[in-house]
């Protein structure tokens, strides 16, 4: 059915709020990854089985807090039930849906006080939050156009193609004071500004869906969550520009994503949302969706832009930028999709309302993405500006098992760690950037004390230079450098003049690498040296890891009092580095072992461990 | 059915997915990706045919098709075993999981595929599964909060179902 005006769109969301009404009870199933993982899929299925009256049960995007998935929630009474199992779903049917009353054993409880939390909104974790860019995420079935409608969808198009001009588009959006949500901050309305100026009868939007950042989930349950809001901040910014054509290139690894915006894109097809004089305005706008192939540096929006036309993804150099040169050589911009889909809440509820939430130069909200080891996992959105700790101690209920933190890396392979002096930083970009971090693309992993940082600069390390493309120098070798230095510090063969290169060569990657991947490549390192140097000292020069991580300095030791002097562990070492007779304790020549634990995994008695 | 009949039998199907996506270099990917959902890999001479039926040099096509880590020019298991090693999962140990994985198979050096074509175990950068880390993907499939013995039990559950088959 078409829609074709703002009436008949006011209509449609009419008639979708009285057929969701109609439903007395809506069971929300929760099909985030996390939950998805955990059999939520088979608890639909059950639901959708023991179907009663007046009941909808329905699946949604993720409701944020994966710790304690799969997650259901009940509305209109705002029920929320924990670590649900397919064998629940009768007892919740009888109990919630037909009697009205609590199923107490699937509440949530926090783990220190023992409080019961019966409804979402009590939940701490959820409480101190404020939903934008997921406001729909966990409350819609995101395969329904309907239901996007229902809550206002599109409407915020509907007075960008008819209520107001380009140039008021593009106004409103720089009054917002909205930056990318992308990694750079860099203002969006600008961006779109330079684009509108720039000449050129054909011009491209593109929303970057490649979401790279190992430990960020965020882009991904919002194109699974809520896609409509994704495709209309992109008609929106198409609008604003002169764009008729848009592309969104989502990460090949996010299967549901790329089937859930498609479906998305043919939903808004059949009703004429997208396509020919949208909603019977002289704008007309289509999209299509790439998938991308499995390049991080694909997500730099030169790559990007390259990947889309069939080309080795490798970033070049700007300017020109993509606003007056992109795809196809056309004026093009870029935009994250957590950027796109606050877009539409701006244009519906304006730049003003925006900036009330958040800080003077970082207005609104930013979603992130706590895992590590934090008690609760999970997405979560807060005002620009939150302080880390009121994230990690708060929302994240601190370090699991009663562990010290010791670090928060922020922002990904280009991000930064923050140690436990930093808990207090704000949230927001130029804060960030002054601590040596950035918000990047909003990943938050939280470290404790068993963590060593020099591993996981490593770890880090280890990931920019698989992922370098190798076009630039000082990132193709830099890192590779690096990485052999962080290396040596974990075998424990490296001397503190290798400590001084190694920070030689970061600052020199950071200076004169080509695109963002080298410029920040090395923030790991340089943030982990800045305060965590005793770290480093202590493997080069002590010959120790303070956290007990690194196994060059461990070595396997075989208990004479548990072994049975069997010999399997002789036989197991391919080093040959094992002696002794049968039925007498076995003995490890340090000198000869390679430590690769065939002995231990061979051992019957459990006599052999690593210390 | 002959070699040669084999041959163009295979070609049909990479001619019906060119026509599908057009000529445009720009269809290059996701002609790559239809073609290796197909076979499981891209074989060297499908990539020199694309190559002249889309009018792109040999070296074009390759260098996309070694540039991008989906794509793979040797064949892989038909179980494909990715653990995730994001950060998320790194630092709830997910090596710990590869390595049992590995070594349970029997994978050692640069093998990622076992003699009898079953598994490919591989790991990947992030799932987006971060919630339920340390994740693992078997084909579609995704697993949260593994464990070495976890992981173990689930392959033992594949050699089992396939020795039943
Ligand atoms: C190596 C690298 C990876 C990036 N990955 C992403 C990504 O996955 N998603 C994203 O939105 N931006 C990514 N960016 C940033 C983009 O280049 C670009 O700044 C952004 O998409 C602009 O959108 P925004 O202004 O809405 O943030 C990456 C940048 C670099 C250098």
């Amino acid at each position: 059915m078409m829609i074709g005006s703002r009436d008949e769109l006011k209509a449609h969301a009419e008639r979708f709020r009285r057929e969701m009404a109609a439903e007395k009870k809506r069971v929300l199933v929760c099909t985030g990854p996390g939950c998805l993982a955990n059999g939520a899929e088979k608890i639909l299925q059950e639901f959708q089985r023991h179907a009663v009256n007046a009941v909808g049960a329905t699946r949604t995007g993720c409701h944020g807090f994966c710790e304690v998935g799969p997650l259901v929630r009940i509305e209109p009474d705002d029920v929320v039930y924990v670590h649900v199992k397919p064998e629940d779903v009768a007892e919740i049917v009888e109990t919630t849906l037909v009697r009205g009353e609590v199923v107490e054993r699937l509440v949530y409880r926090d783990a220190d006080t023992g409080a019961a939390y019966p409804k979402e909104s009590e939940i701490p974790f959820y409480a101190s939050q404020t939903k934008v860019a997921l406001s729909n995420c966990g409350a819609i079935n995101p395969d329904d156009i309907g239901e996007y409608i229902a809550r206002d969808g599109y409407q915020a198009l509907a007075r960008a193609a008819l209520d107001l001009s380009p140039d008021e588009v593009v106004q409103e959006v720089l009054a917002s004071g909205l930056r990318g949500r992308g990694g750079g901050g860099f203002p969006t309305g600008r961006k779109w500004m330079f684009a509108r100026q720039a000449k050129g009868e054909q011009k491209y939007v593109v929303c970057n869906a490649d979401e790279g950042d190992p430990g960020a989930f965020m882009d991904r349950c919002i194109m699974e969550g809520d896609p409509h809001s994704v495709l209309e901040g992109l008609a929106i910014a198409a609008r604003a520009i002169g764009a008729d054509r848009g592309y969104i290139y989502v990460r090949a690894e996010y299967p549901i994503a790329v089937a859930r915006m498609k479906n998305a894109a043919r939903q808004a097809r059949t009703r004429g949302l997208l396509g020919a004089n949208i909603l019977g305005s002289d704008f007309s706008f289509d999209v299509t969706i790439k998938e991308g192939a499995g390049a991080f540096v694909c997500g730099e929006e030169t790559a990007l832009l390259a990947s889309i036309e069939g080309k080795r993804g490798m970033p070049r150099p700007r300017p020109p930028f993509p606003a007056n040169e992109g795809l196809f050589g056309k004026p093009t911009i870029i935009n994250n999709v957590e950027t796109l889909a606050t877009v539409p809440q701006i244009l519906r509820r304006g730049a003003a309302w925006f900036r009330t939430i958040g800080t003077e130069t970082s207005p609104g909200t930013k979603t992130f993405a706590v895992t590590g080891q934090v008690a609760n996992t999970g997405l979560v959105e807060v005002p620009m500006g939150t302080t880390l700790r009121d994230v990690v101690f708060g929302i994240g209920g601190g370090v699991i098992g009663g562990k010290k933190f010791k670090a928060a890396q922020i922002g990904g392979p280009s991000g930064g760690c923050l140690p436990e002096q930093l808990l207090d930083t704000p949230l927001d970009y130029d804060s960030l950037k002054k601590a040596g971090a950035m918000v990047g693309s909003g990943g938050l992993v939280i470290l404790d004390e068993g963590t060593c940082m020099v591993e996981v600069a490593r770890f880090f390390m280890h990931f920019t230079q698989t992922e370098s493309c190798g076009k630039c120098v000082p990132c193709r070798e830099g890192t590779k450098r690096m990485l052999q230095i962080l290396e040596k510090i974990v075998a424990g063969r490296a001397t503190l003049d290798d400590l001084d290169i190694l920070e030689q060569i970061a600052w020199v990657v950071k200076e004169s690498s080509l695109c963002a991947l080298g410029k920040t490549a090395p923030n790991p390192v340089l943030t982990t040296l800045k305060y965590f140097r005793d770290e480093y000292r202590a493997h080069i020069v002590d010959k120790k890891c303070l956290a007990g991580v690194c196994s060059a300095f461990k070595s396997y030791v075989i208990h004479p009092e548990l072994c049975k002097g069997c010999g399997k562990c002789r036989k197991a070492c391919p080093s040959e580095a094992i002696a002794g007779e049968i039925r007498h304790p076995h003995m490890i020549d340090a000198a000869k072992c390679a430590k690769c634990g065939a002995c231990a995994e061979a051992c019957a008695f459990g006599a052999i461990s690593l210390e | 059915m002959t070699p040669v009949e084999a041959a163009q039998r295979k070609f049909e199907r990479v001619n019906e997915i060119i026509e599908e996506h057009g000529r445009e270099q720009s269809a290059l990917i996701p002609i790559l990706q239809e073609v290796q959902a197909e076979y499981r890999y891209l074989p060297e001479e499908i990539l020199t045919y694309i190559a002249t039926a889309m009018g792109l040099s040999v070296a074009t096509v390759f260098g996309v098709a070694t540039f991008y880590a989906q794509f793979s020019l040797s064949p892989k298991g038909k179980y494909v075993v990715r653990v995730c090693d994001g950060t998320a999962c790194h630092v709830r140990h997910s090596m710990r999981v590869y390595e049992a994985i590995r070594s349970k198979l029997n994978l050692r050096d640069g093998r990622f595929t076992t003699p009898d074509m079953m598994f490919t175990v591989e790991t990947v950068a992030c799932l987006g599964a971060c919630g339920v880390a340390p994740a693992m993907v078997i084909n579609d499939e995704v697993y949260g909060k593994m464990t070495p013995e976890a992981a173990c039990a689930i392959i033992d559950t594949l050699l089992n179902r396939d020795g039943e088959n």
